[in-house]
């Protein structure tokens, strides 16, 4: 008998389709693509239909809202601003804090195990399938909502409030300078679902363990009197994408928080393999 | 793991570098003798000062002179942070404010320029400050507005002054208090009424609250400022006054390194001062090394730039007293303050723009933007009454921005409006715009005023005064032959974007500024049907960022890096191989498991089991089986003892374990997925190569057309017939089974165990684990017994019943364990 290999055990690709059948990833799509069919139903039908858009800075906050019907673009930038906050980061949440959790509430991840799947290749694997569906989810919310709005509003340039207006080109580049800024900056919360996953077999608990850390950390950013300690929060940067709309990219917070948030997802991640290289399975 | 760990330590360390604040020092209070109480009274004034001393002396010496109504202990913050960088600072109190005796003379030559010169020579006998040449101190004065002026009159008048620092102030005193927007017009312009007023009220106060005429003003100011204020006129006596206290007099002998900072929120001492200081100087002495700031705050409020700005008078002093290698001041940076978005709360955020070459006001190039607009018929009226705000002296914070559209349109007939068409591309406009404009009164009148100012109108009609800026405009004579003049506009730094427009606004009033009282009709018209926008196209954005940031991004890709190699790739480990046992399908040797709990599920227990033979695991529940098949399958790891499966040892994931099929306490299904999609991606998943034997298992599980269904609608039985289906696929060399029959009905467990049987005659091996003594009984050839996670019997079925009465291993298995019966059924 010549050496076997566990080389190929679970590749990307049947993982992949392990998650694609089911039916939150479904789900997932359908939330990403109502996502802007419901708020250019609102904008055209609503009852502020006639307001004549405005944006800047209305009241001296940023007013993207305003500008959301300038255009595709402007359209995809509101989206994207919407949906940063809370649905993008239910599903990364949901993409990675829920993927081994779930294997042991089916009790599938023995059976993995047994196959043999490497302990290591698994997260692995299981990790690569939960960021690319998560990087899918942004790119599809984005390219959904620029069609959405290049057909409601016109394939006007992109407007922002300080820079004036972009170029088709230089609007495609800005836009994936702010979803790459964007995924990064969910690792956070990708690294803490996904460090969940592995140390408990309820999927809802990792998953909402990751969503309430990372609402409490916003909450947290929120309260001035915290003063500089602020700084240190690991959501302290997810808004530095906006630096992409200057004239000239201010890539100083977006550097600052792409580190903070790499060495956060990396710290989470070596965790869970630590963990999860010792775990007697039992589920 | 063990680099890993290492690893994770070392990134949690850089996480934690911090740089303790050093303890400042307390100063050292002072009373130095100053200048001459006044031409009359030789006595000198005594000085309230505060010298603040660095870790290394002798150091050269820093004074910082304090703004207009304050005192030496105005600049604690910066003192200690010019300490911290290596100076000797010295602040004071300039006569007549805080606990200084003597009189208010404006920052006159004679009194508080020598006042400070004074304080160079009280610097030059102190052995912590670093000496030129004896009596003369390396030193450096800066400071803002009143001291502002003090550092460029002094290093006018005092060539022991290495550098100096200077920051929102006048060139002319007469110019800034009488603003005149007319270009090259020698005329006096319009009377600063509250700016001057509020200046001036400061030092009116007596120090023990007392009122007196004059305050602390020395008498030759006291009736200069009587008499404009009553007149808004200038008498030469004066003129002379205020022109001998203004840097113009002395910026030709300034030679040393001069950084020249003024805001764009300052309608007191507006840019323009700034601009004719940094000129002047320039031009006199074109080796000078001068820097030009325009930020973004002023007397008017503005943004908050501080800290910035004090860090670059620093490093001002660091390179030219101290001549360390810190980079400088450009030669020209401008602030546009609502240039960028905030990335922290999404509100107008200020860039930066630096050049190599000073532009001066009007640029380095122009545009020529067109302008439309009637002449228009407008009223000064009568009591000078309402007038348009702009800003509120004195008060502090351009309140143009807050009122919108009432800034300028709220008084009918007071204003003229041109406006250009919106912009087609976006432009920043760095400087002061002009346009040409004509002038008519329909009676001759002889002191009329106007306020210019340009609007920025957005595409949604709203407007706004940049820095609620606006140029005075004085006519001595004004009557109904037009008078064509060119207006300097005030200087600021905008960003302009497509779609925009621009709007000059030329109104009658202004409540900062004197106005006549009877009420007048004038005419307004453009020239030139154009405004020319001034711009700095070579101007670069400072990225805030510095190159820490940077090398901050380092870090993640050096963890990524780590994650990527170390943590996340497929390892195998390659445990040598005990080839004595690579026929022996399992072998286990002094197996122990102890939970965390303390509880002991497996102690000691060795066995072999053969090839070629249904093993039966036998046992009451708890007695270890589970256990004992789970470390078999590497799923947990014992807490001694090992095990061989083929001579190759088992670990998580071991390699060998792809020769065995296993079936633990219960199956476990992807429940969206039909039974064959499981099985199928199961062996899809588990990598091995060759046939999986899918449809010869399908036929074991025996489940029809429900193989296509999805698993969650299976019954028990079926989900454990598919497991055993699962469990044979690839037909496995080794077959591990607990508790097969659970969920099974009798003709089932019938056609399993001859499953089991024909699978064991292929000269496989199949282990079964149960609790049903009779069904062991039936289909196994060996048993191994266990009880309490302890090994108690070992052997062939046919010897341990053998001499046994009854004859049945129920009986044998009671026998073996004796009274020590405490487990459920059996």
């Amino acid at each position: 008998m010549t050496q076997i290999s566990t080389r190929s055990a679970l590749p990307v690709r049947i993982e992949m389709i392990r998650q694609l059948k089911r039916r939150r990833t479904l789900i997932a799509l359908i939330l990403v693509i109502a996502l802007p069919l419901i708020v250019v139903a609102a904008v055209k039908f609503g009852p502020s239909a006639n307001n004549d858009g405005g944006g800047g800075f209305g009241d001296g906050d940023l007013d993207l809202v305003g500008l959301a019907t300038a255009g595709g673009w402007n359209f995809a930038l509101t989206m994207i601003f919407f949906a940063s906050g809370f649905l993008l980061l239910i599903l990364v949440a949901m993409f990675t804090g829920d993927t081994v959790a779930s294997e042991a509430s089916w009790s599938t991840l023995r059976y993995l195990l047994m196959a043999p799947v490497p302990r290591r290749k698994l997260l692995r694997s299981k990790l690569i399938v939960g960021l690319i569906l998560s990087i899918a989810s942004i790119v599809i919310l984005v390219g959904f909502s620029y069609l959405v709005g290049l057909i409601a509003f016109g394939s006007e340039p992109l407007t922002t409030p300080t820079a004036g207006t972009f170029s088709n080109s230089e609007a495609m580049y800005r836009m994936t300078v702010i979803g790459v800024y964007i995924f990064i900056s969910l690792l956070f919360a990708a690294g803490i679902a996904f460090l969940m996953s592995v140390l408990t077999d309820v999927p809802l608990g990792a998953v909402g363990t990751a969503v309430v850390v990372v609402i409490v950390s916003n909450i947290l950013g929120a309260i001035d009197a915290l003063g500089g300690l602020r700084e240190w929060l690991p959501t302290f940067y997810s808004n530095a994408w906006i630096g992409a709309l200057n004239k000239d990219i201010e890539w100083g917070d977006m550097l600052r928080g792409t580190s903070y948030s790499i060495i956060a997802f990396t710290l989470l991640i070596g965790f869970a393999v630590y963990k999860f290289d010792r775990k007697d399975i039992t589920s | 793991m063990r680099s890993a760990g290492a690893a994770l330590v070392l990134l949690l360390s850089t996480l934690l570098i911090t740089s303790p604040a050093a303890q400042a020092a307390e100063p050292e209070e002072l009373r130095i003798p100053g200048a001459p109480y006044s031409a009359t009274d030789l006595n000198s004034v005594s000085l309230d000062a505060n010298l603040y001393l660095p870790e290394q002396i002798p150091a050269p010496a820093v004074v910082i002179a304090h703004g207009f109504g304050g005192d030496k202990n105005g600049a604690g913050t910066q003192a200690e942070k010019l300490t911290e960088a290596g100076f000797v600072v010295l602040t004071y109190s300039a006569r007549g404010f805080g606990e200084s005796t003597g009189l208010i003379s404006v920052n006159s030559p004679e009194f508080e320029v020598a006042d400070a010169r004074a304080l160079i020579d009280f610097l030059s006998t102190r052995s912590e400050v670093a000496l030129d040449s004896d009596g003369d101190p390396r030193v450096g004065f800066t400071g803002g507005s009143y001291g502002g002026a003090l550092s460029l009159m002094v290093a006018g008048y005092d060539n022991r002054v290495d550098a100096l620092a200077s920051d929102i102030t006048w060139n002319d005193l007469e110019t800034s208090l009488f603003g005149q927007s007319v270009s090259g017009s020698d005329q006096l312009g319009a009377y600063k009424d509250l700016w001057t007023g509020f200046f001036f009220s400061v030092g009116l106060t007596n120090p023990d609250g007392s009122v007196t005429e004059c305050g602390r003003f020395s008498p030759d100011w006291c009736k200069a400022y009587t008499e404009s204020a009553t007149t808004a006129t200038v008498s030469p006596e004066s003129a002379a006054l205020m022109r001998a206290s203004s840097p113009i007099t002395v910026t030709d002998k300034i030679t040393v390194p001069a950084l020249i900072s003024g805001g764009q929120a300052d309608s007191l001492f507006p840019l323009a001062q700034t601009n004719a200081n940094a000129e002047q100087i320039k031009t006199a002495n074109p080796e000078t090394p001068v820097s030009v700031l325009w930020h973004g705050m002023g007397h008017d409020g503005g943004i908050n730039e501080r800290e910035r700005l004090e860090s670059l008078i620093t490093r001002w002093f660091q390179k030219y007293l101290l001549n360390s290698d810190v980079p400088v001041a450009l030669p020209f940076e401008v602030t546009i303050p609502s240039g960028a978005i905030s990335t922290q709360n999404t509100r107008p955020d200020a860039v930066v723009l630096t050049g190599n070459s000073y532009p001066g006001l009007f640029g380095n190039e122009t545009e020529s933007v067109p302008m439309a607009g009637p002449p228009q018929k407008i009223l000064s009226p009568a009591g000078a009454s309402p007038a348009t705000i702009t800003s509120l002296p004195g008060i502090g914070g351009a309140i143009a921005g807050n009122l919108g559209s009432f800034v300028g349109s709220a008084f009918p007939g007071q204003s003229a409006f041109f406006q250009t068409a919106p912009l087609t591309a976006s432009t920043q406009v760095i400087g002061s715009s002009r346009v040409q404009l004509s002038f008519s009164s329909a009676l001759p009148v002889t002191d009329a005023v106007f306020f210019a100012s340009l609007q920025v109108v957005a595409a949604n009609g709203r407007g706004s005064i940049p820095q609620g800026l606006v140029a005075p405009i004085r006519f001595d004579q004004l009557g109904p032959t037009p008078t064509i003049v060119t207006v300097d506009l005030p200087t600021v730094a905008v960003a302009a974007n497509a779609g925009d427009s621009f709007r000059l606004v030329v109104s009658t009033t202004d409540m900062a500024y004197r106005m006549p009282f009877d009420q007048r009709i004038y005419t307004v018209g453009l020239v030139n049907p154009s405004v020319e926008l001034p711009l700095v196209p070579t101007l670069t954005q400072v990225q805030q960022s510095s190159n820490a940031v940077w090398l901050l991004a380092i870090i993640p890709v050096v963890a990524l890096v780590w994650l990527i190699l170390f943590v996340l790739r497929p390892r195998e480990s390659r445990a040598p191989l005990d080839t004595a046992e690579v026929d022996i399908p399992v072998v286990i040797s002094g197996l122990s498991k102890t939970y965390k709990g303390g509880y002991q599920a497996v102690s000691d227990v060795s066995f072999e089991v053969p090839p070629g033979v249904v093993l039966g695991l036998l046992g009451p529940n708890g007695a270890g089986k589970t256990t004992t098949m789970r470390m078999l399958m590497g799923l947990i790891a014992p807490t001694e003892g090992n095990i061989h499966v083929f001579g190759r040892p088992i670990y998580f994931g071991a390699p060998v374990l792809a020769r065995v099929g296993a079936l633990v306490e219960g199956a476990g299904f992807l429940p969206h997925l039909s039974g064959r999609e499981n099985l199928d991606l199961y062996w899809r998943a588990s990598g091995r190569a060759g046939d999986s034997y899918l449809e010869e298992v399908l036929e074991i599980a025996d489940l029809g057309s429900a193989i296509d269904r999805k698993v969650k609608a299976y019954s028990q039985g079926m989900r454990q017939r598919l497991g055993i289906a699962q469990a044979m696929l690839g037909k496995p060399d080794l077959l591990v089974l607990d508790e097969p029959t659970n969920g099974l009905d009798p003709p089932q467990i019938k056609a399993m165990r001859d499953v089991m049987k024909n699978y064991a005659a292929t000269g496989r091996t199949v282990i079964v684990s149960s609790h049903m003594l009779s069904e062991v009984e039936q289909t196994c050839s060996q048993v191994v017994v266990m009880h309490r996670g302890q090994l108690i019997a070992v052997g062939e079925v046919a010897d341990l019943l053998a001499g046994k009465t009854g004859g049945r291993l129920e009986d044998v298995f009671l026998d073996m364990i004796g009274d020590d019966l405490t487990v459920g059924k059996y």
